[in-house]
């Protein structure tokens, strides 16, 4: 049992302490000094959020800025990069062959107001990830209430209590359409509209056969599992024609199912897209999981502070 | 079927599917002077063309709907005696050439605001979006938006209570919008229905309202509960 506990532990150091080497560059338009600042190198905590960094960042380029009010905000290639997003997310989803360092530029004007909300440093990032956790914990508990004031042993059983309810999760789905081999042949993300959001919980069920990465997929992304892959296993544990039997003790939970069987019929009338798409990568914190682990260990180890787990997913959809 | 006096307050995707476009009928249909709410399908992967999919997802969209109203303190300034000559006097004033003129002016900018209702599946509720902008395209901040719909401000919603505003991607769009926060959406739902000493309705009947009964809530908010209120108000 403590061996367990030791192991877990070790899980969540390795993820409370993974971190993405940044080469930070001010962009062209902003220097005015001639040579020109040499980037910012800088760890970057993968749990953490661009703007955080803004303190290391500034006395670095302050030299070279012109004057006038800052509004920073970040970008990869071109693209602005999403400050509510953590950095390591951000990192494993717009870097498919991964990049280390990972160069990305700085921008202290000119603040992309129509594709990013506006961020006044720690504060926003502060309110962004309370209105996250308050989130997974509606999730998690059916409430919003008392997600600050938590002890640890309230903390540990939210742990024990995820396994059986909604799990928290934040999918991220890049949508390719051209083939590929090599990770490094991919073209890179110029616009977040190939990306689509899924902020939706998965709903499992601790019944008999485990619950995998698998099946959470399906349960994220039927559109992209055939029909015979869906009728052969149920959809977290629950057929059709067992919501009727299932007793009505538990009236949300038996809600929850009634809808699982509902989508699980749904699913069935064929909203799967096509035999060539397919699912070509999965990453959750760095890591590329084998789709047969179980989901528990995934939600166990790899959830962010915010108690969500992001995950990043690449497929190639038909064209 | 599941007890009505179990029930929670939420409902699935699929009956706020049905519920919102039984909703935009039925607004149609009794209020037929007013812009009418409309159903705007979604692909899940914005990528992916939505005739791919069956099932659709969507929202509800009411939108450019002006929300300024005339204030009454610069008609008084600007009115020499009659009330009725208000519109002159507001023009003959723009000849002059003081601090005055400029306030003066700004008031015939109009201020209109879109609308969108769309399904959270962590809440298991319909969620009100808004974004509010100019006649020239310049959104408004929330301090903006608060002085049209008085009802929006923090002061008149204490997070205690069952909403707050706060600023967000739209599920969508991907555009910064603000967001009525659903937090407490399933409770008053809940007592909307079961809250009386009358007989309590039937499950199938509650999912059919469901929407409405949101509305007549959450609307308030905004003042869209009746839009004639909003746009002919003073």
């Amino acid at each position: 049992m403590r061996k367990a506990l030791q192991k877990r532990m070790e899980a969540q150091k390795y993820v409370w302490e993974g971190a993405i080497p940044l080469q930070i560059h001010l962009h062209e338009s902003q220097v005015t000094t001639l040579p020109p600042p040499p980037p910012a190198l800088i760890l970057a905590p993968r749990i953490g959020y661009l703007p955080l960094l803004v303190p290391l960042i500034k006395p670095h380029f302050r030299s070279t800025l012109p004057p006038g009010v800052d509004t920073i905000w970040f970008e990869y290639r071109g693209l602005p990069l999403k400050w509510y997003i953590p950095t390591g997310v951000l990192f494993d989803l717009l870097c498919a062959e991964p990049e280390r360092p990972w160069n990305i530029t700085v921008h202290f004007r000119g603040y992309p107001g129509n594709v990013l909300i506006p961020c006044d440093g720690e504060d926003s990032v502060k309110w962004s990830f309370i209105n996250s956790l308050k989130e997974a914990a509606y999730i998690i508990n059916g409430n919003c209430k008392n997600v600050m004031n938590m002890s640890q042993s309230d903390q540990l059983e939210l742990w024990h209590s995820v396994m059986n309810g909604r799990v928290p999760v934040r999918l991220y789905v890049w949508g390719l359409s051209e083939d590929f081999d090599d990770l490094e042949d991919i073209s890179q993300v110029d616009s977040w509209e190939k990306i689509s959001y899924v902020n939706r919980p998965v709903e499992i069920h601790k019944e008999g056969k485990c619950f995998t990465l698998h099946d959470a997929m399906k349960n994220l992304l039927p559109e992209f599992f055939s029909d015979e892959s869906l009728s052969d296993s149920k959809l977290a544990g629950v057929d059709f024609e067992d919501v009727q039997k299932i007793p009505s003790e538990d009236v949300s939970s038996n809600k929850v199912v009634e809808d699982r069987g509902q989508n699980a019929y749904e699913h069935r009338e064929a909203c799967y897209i096509s035999s060539s798409a397919e699912i070509k990568l999965i990453r959750i914190q760095g890591i590329e999981p084998k789709l047969e682990i179980p989901f528990s260990w995934l939600v166990n180890n790899l959830l962010n502070p915010d108690h969500f787990l992001h995950i990043c997913v690449c497929v190639k959809v038909p064209q | 079927m599941m007890d009505v006096c179990n029930w929670d307050g939420t409902v699935s995707a699929k009956d706020f599917r049905i519920g919102a476009l039984s909703f935009a009928q039925k607004w149609e249909s009794l209020n037929s002077a007013f812009p009418p709410w409309s159903w705007v399908p979604c692909p899940k992967h914005s990528w992916l063309a939505s005739h791919e999919l069956l099932q659709e997802e969507g929202y509800l969209s009411l939108e450019n709907i002006c929300i300024s109203r005339p204030n009454e303190e610069d008609i008084d300034q600007n009115s020499q005696t009659d009330p009725g000559e208000e519109e002159t006097s507001c023009s003959e004033k723009e000849d002059d050439i003081d601090d005055a003129t400029l306030v003066q002016s700004n008031h015939h900018e109009l201020h209109y605001c879109d609308f969108h209702v769309v399904y959270s599946y962590t809440f298991r509720v319909p969620v009100l979006y808004l974004r509010a902008y100019c006649s020239d395209g310049r959104p408004l901040l929330l301090d903006e938006i608060e002085k049209e719909l008085p009802a929006c401000s923090s002061k008149e919603l204490p997070e205690t209570k069952w909403a707050f505003i706060t600023q967000e991607e739209h599920p969508y769009l991907k555009r910064p919008w603000y967001k009525l926060h659903p937090c407490g959406t399933s409770e008053f739902m809940k007592l909307l229905f079961l809250g009386g000493d009358t007989a309590q309705p039937k499950l199938e009947v509650v999912l059919e309202l469901y929407l409405l009964s949101w509305f007549s809530a959450v609307g308030q908010v905004v003042g869209l509960t009746i839009p004639c209120k909003m746009l002919n108000d003073r």
